[in-house]
């Protein structure tokens, strides 16, 4: 199904969800190849992914350094040019640092890294990373961050929320998400949003690590199967 | 009113750094960055060094009148020993200022 | 007194030794020759004041690629393609009672570093962490809860940083490590066994490089600083922290893996404790060759240092390369690409001699052989402590006395649960990254963790365990429990246990009854492993963990791998479904000493230790890792601290699905419901398979008893129910909620 589609992993100084990415990709019979940072152009590709990890350590703010590898000109131009990109954890915080989303990825509320499973609601499914799964589907992916608490200001979450570029939020197992559910500190309760035109996503979640029964679930997949399904479809370019 | 009652207000500013011998894992970090690839076209290749640190910000409200900056700063020294800074591998300096 | 003479002294070394070194060197050693016979002939390095007990332990098997000696062990996974797992655990006590953040990351750092050399892919850690109890008035406990939390944040942000999943250890809460914890951590990589490479310095001619980080005054003496009164000394004077960089270590755990892969590096050796002495002396030690450093090439970080203190330095993340002369700009190459520093800075010599140049000038030069294989071996005399017999003996009324009242063991069983030893360890392991690597398959909380083998269909279970109440009590026995626990719990997930690395915690062995513990402990697990099949293939020793002149609890920390032939057969503690049978394999016994419940009530440890009987033990891991092939088991559940009615209710609670349990045993109520006894299972059953796990039993000729069914909410109950009779008599009875709250929030409510 995914032998069409064209994937890019960019690797920066400790990326550590790199193979990881590309290993699920692989279990959907998407072929992906490395970039590493220093790289300058990205050919032939329909998705990059900016994979998890704590790129150049973390240090200074995460994000902060790798937002101005020589490879993230590409992903602005590739961005620009309606190639999807999608953002994990750290990927997230790069693209904000960036400027390819809005807002900021935070210290988690109670200040302690985050590492267990949490439940997602699919707030918006007409994305080309979301169309698999049903509008209001609850999902369950792992977490695994220091920095995730997203913040925006009033006025950008009312444009977000207007635009329905929050993709996924976090909530309860029976899918309520009452103020506050989001374990650290989220905005809105704000797991993951598109850009402006629906080909940016940025998750703190780990789609990547749910793609398999072994795994714990499946729910993961159902994004590779979006972007999947929205490349046959031939809606790529927006 | 009894100048006994009247307070006082104070800010105080402690910069805690790793001690010099101590590796800074971050300021190297940065350093490297910014000699390796430049934030936009800015670049200042003579940075020679970089070291990250932290700034704790103290406002001291309501101490009675007859405290002084000197004696507020004794008192957050001994705080920045117990637990602003850890003195085995940290250094701080703490400066207070009226408000 | 000569002016050298008051140099051994300095050095650590007795003047016995100092004699020895004079005669093997046939003259005087200079400063610098005679501190690195300083830390080379330390405890640390030498395993002086262990050697001796160390070669009881059973060292070989098939499956064993790699014995100690090197880097790590190895043990071999799968047959048919080759796949083996290096593995090893060491000790960060001290650095993590001064520091506790930085400590304990750097402890993880270490470990890691010694997988990656001998070329292995570390795909996870685990760890074993020690604290003073978390209450006990307020100035302690302040102290232990902020070392604890530093301790799990350092745990986890190096790990979590450098992208290895911590994916299980143990937590425990004592008063004996109220002033010295115990931080140890264990790491596990993969590799091709074509692949393993070793820390040697073979070739002569060849290059020897450093690469990494610089060189800086980190952690120089850092074992004699450890020893001082922290508040009375002169923070000038202190050893420096050694702070860990764990973006740096990716970056060197990738360039590594990347001339490994590329057949550029000869030999590969970590820079560890001793750093440049250790780890050149080493590698030329074992390969039989010399091999000389030139400081003038060393990559600095700080100016100034003196010769012993570079040689000395514990910068971390640096390794030791030997490469063959025309690879080094292809070294240097892959290195440039990480941003990494690789300089040249020596060369492999047939003298067999370990030089210290500057330039041209000779600074030392000493045969390797003498650093790495002339320590003395010591055997310290001991003797039995007068505690070991007098405790022996204990009354148990207080606990007996407990189910007097009516719902007496109801409030027992949930006060155990929401003791911080019983209770769930959430608070610390969702501070780590457990799933990163998509190979974690069973996560931290259950009894052991399993991974799945790329390229395999094999999954391979770890755990590290050790009840050093038990060892205290009774070192022999208390040293083979500790095994049969670690390989219980590998079982319990459904692998055949394969071989251990260890973490020897104990006092200072210069105390006859310290070292008594010492040579019993040592003596119970190396029966143990051998009756397991589980050979030590390598460890650690940390002696001297005392405070204000106590030591603490004698605690051989055991590191067991284990392997299933598919990871889709795990099993985990769990109940997993309505109406499965409950059953406890294994035999309950008048066991009520060194039990948590009797700790609990009365603050002592005392007792008889349960009795170990090796084969029932053995019988029991075959059991339980047959009926996992043959996917016979919903559950199974190592029976351990808090005994059966904790195991049980842990199931419940992890598995959200209530229990009535209703048996008859022949002991007394405490003693079913709260004992310890040793080679016991909680396992749930779908009924339909009951009849083939009964007969399995049978064949593995162990005892069971049949305790009663999962379910889900009762009716007349209104919600899920957790329900004990014992001979017909209701003794438990609660709301699972309840117990769930109560185990779950436990560690969080004794931190406010």
């Amino acid at each position: 199904m995914g032998k069409n589609m064209r994937a890019a992993v960019v690797v920066f100084p400790d990326s550590n969800g790199d193979r990881d990415a590309k290993r699920a990709l692989g279990t959907l019979g998407i072929g992906a190849r490395f970039v590493w940072h220093k790289e300058s152009s990205i050919e032939d590709v329909d998705l990059i992914v900016l994979p998890g990890g704590f790129s150049f350590g973390d240090y200074l703010r995460t994000g902060a350094i790798a937002r101005y590898s020589p490879v993230m000109r590409e992903v602005v131009r590739q961005a620009g040019r309606g190639t999807r990109i999608l953002g994990i954890c750290n990927g997230f915080q790069i693209l904000t640092e960036a400027g390819l989303l809005p807002g900021v990825l935070l210290r988690n509320r109670d200040l302690l890294f985050l590492g267990r499973d949490v439940w997602l609601r699919v707030e918006n499914n007409a994305t080309p990373f979301t169309n698999a799964y049903a509008k209001g589907q609850v999902i369950r992916l792992p977490i695994a961050h220091g920095d995730g608490n997203y913040f925006i200001d009033d006025e950008g979450y009312k444009r977000l929320e207007g635009e329905g570029r929050i993709v996924l939020r976090y909530c309860l197992p029976d899918g309520m998400a009452p103020n506050g559910v989001a374990p650290n500190g989220a905005k809105g309760d704000i797991a993951g949003i598109v850009g402006e035109k629906g080909n940016v996503l940025g998750l703190m979640p780990h789609p990547e690590r749910m793609t398999e029964p072994i795994l714990g679930g499946c729910d993961g997949r159902g994004i590779f199967d979006s972007l999947i399904a929205d490349l046959l479809s031939g809606a790529a370019g927006c | 009113m009894a100048e006994s009652e009247f307070k006082t207000k104070f800010r105080a500013k402690v910069t805690v750094m790793f001690r010099k011998s101590i590796l800074d894992p971050q300021g190297a970090a940065v350093e490297r960055a910014l000699k390796s690839h430049t934030a936009g076209d800015i670049s200042f290749p003579e940075i020679s060094s970089v070291r990250v640190g932290k700034v704790i910000e103290l406002t001291i409200d309501g101490i009675d009148a007859g405290a002084d900056a000197g004696s507020v700063e004794e008192k957050i020294k001994i705080l920045a020993d117990r637990i602003l800074a850890n003195p085995v591998m940290e250094e701080y300096t703490v400066a207070v200022e009226p408000l | 007194m000569t002016e050298t003479g008051n140099v051994w002294r300095e050095h650590g070394l007795t003047e016995e030794e100092y004699g020895k070194i004079r005669a093997l060197m046939g003259r005087e050693p200079n400063y610098l020759e005679l501190s690195l016979f300083g830390v080379m002939w330390s405890e640390h390095c030498s395993y002086k004041n262990s050697k001796a007990q160390l070669r009881k332990f059973p060292v070989t098997g098939p499956q064993v690629v790699q014995g100690p000696g090197e880097n790590a062990g190895v043990v071999r996974l799968d047959e048919s393609i080759k796949l083996c797992a290096a593995f090893k655990m060491e000790s960060h006590n001290h650095p993590s009672a001064i520091e506790p953040y930085q400590g304990a990351a750097t402890g993880v750092g270490g470990i890691i570093r010694d997988i990656f050399a001998m070329g292995a892919r570390p795909v996870a850690s685990l760890d074993s962490l020690r604290f003073g109890e978390l209450r006990f008035g307020e100035a302690g406990a302040q102290r232990v809860k902020s070392l604890f939390g530093g301790v799990v944040a350092g745990v986890g942000g190096y790990g979590n940083c450098i992208g290895i999943p911590t994916v299980g250890g143990e937590t425990v809460f004592h008063p004996s490590y109220r002033g010295n914890p115990l931080v140890n951590a264990m790491c596990v990589g993969l590799v091709d066994e074509d692949k393993i490479f070793k820390g040697q310095a073979s070739g002569t001619g060849n290059v020897v490089m450093v690469v990494g980080a610089r060189t800086g005054r980190d952690g120089i003496k850092g074992a004699s600083f450890a020893s001082e009164e922290l508040s009375d000394s002169d923070p000038d004077k202190r050893p420096n922290v050694q702070v860990g960089d764990p973006f740096m270590e990716k970056l060197l755990l990738e360039a590594s893996l990347e001339v490994l892969e590329k057949g550029l590096v000869v030999g590969l050796q970590d820079l560890g404790a001793a750093g440049l002495t250790s780890s050149g002396a080493e590698m030329a030690g074992r390969a039989g060759n010399g091999l000389y450093i030139d400081l003038d090439r060393i990559p600095m970080r700080e100016s100034g240092m003196e010769p012993w203190e570079i040689m000395l330095s514990e910068s971390q993340e640096r390794m030791l390369m030997v490469v063959e002369p025309p690879k080094t700009g292809a070294v240097r190459a892959v290195f440039e690409k990480w941003d990494l520093a690789a300089a040249e800075i020596g060369e492999v010599t047939s003298d067999g001699l370990f030089t210290i140049r500057k330039g041209a000038d000779v600074l030392a030069s000493v045969p390797a052989e003498f650093l790495t294989g002339m320590a003395p071996v010591n055997v310290r005399p001991y003797a039995e402590p007068a505690y070991f017999q007098a405790l022996q003996k204990a009354d148990f009324s207080a606990l007996e006395n407990y189910g007097k009242d009516r719902g007496g063991w109801t409030g027992l069983l949930k006060k155990l649960l929401a003791s911080p030893n019983i209770a769930s360890k959430r608070w610390v392991y969702e501070q780590y990254d457990s799933t990163v690597g998509t190979n974690t398959v069973v996560r931290p909380g259950s009894d052991a963790a399993v991974l799945r083998l790329p390229g395999t269909r094999k999954g391979m279970a770890l755990s590290v365990d050790c009840n050093s109440r038990y060892v205290y009590l009774n070192p022999r026995r208390g040293g083979a429990i500790a095994v049969a626990e670690a390989a219980r719990n590998v079982a319990a997930s459904g692998a055949k246990p394969l071989a251990i690395t260890n973490c020897l915690n104990f006092g200072n062995p210069e105390k006859p009854e310290v070292y008594w513990q010492f040579v019993q402990a040592t003596d119970g697990m190396a029966e143990a492993c051998g009756a397991f099949s589980t050979p030590v293939t390598g460890g650690n020793v940390s002696f001297y963990n005392e405070y204000d002149g106590r030591a603490i609890y004698p605690t051989p920390t055991i590191g067991m791998v284990g392997v299933l032939d598919d990871a889709e057969d795990r099993v985990t503690s769990a109940f997993k479904a309505e109406g499965d049978l409950v059953v406890l394999v294994g035999e309950t016994l008048e066991e009520l000493g060194a039990s948590e419940a009797h700790f609990l009530l009365t603050g002592r440890d005392e007792g008889e230790v349960p009795v170990l009987d090796f084969e029932r033990e053995k019988r029991l891991h075959s059991f339980l890792a047959e009926a996992a092939k043959r996917r016979l088991l919903a559950s199974a559940h190592d029976c351990s601290e808090g005994g059966l009615s904790v195991a049980l209710a842990e199931s419940a609670i992890q598995g959200n699905l209530g229990a009535a349990l209703d048996w008859t045993d022949g002991v007394s109520p405490a003693a079913a419901l709260f004992g310890e006894s040793q080679s016991r299972a909680v396992v749930s059953v779908s009924p339909d398979k009951w009849e083939e796990t009964k007969a399995l039993l049978e064949k593995h000729g162990l005892p069971c008893t049949p305790l009663g069914r999962t379910e889900g909410i009762k009716k007349n109950f209104g919600e899920k129910k957790f329900s004990v009779r014992l001979g017909g008599e209701l003794l438990i009875e609660c709301a699972l909620d309840e117990l769930a709250r109560l185990w779950n929030g436990a560690i969080e409510e004794a931190l406010k």
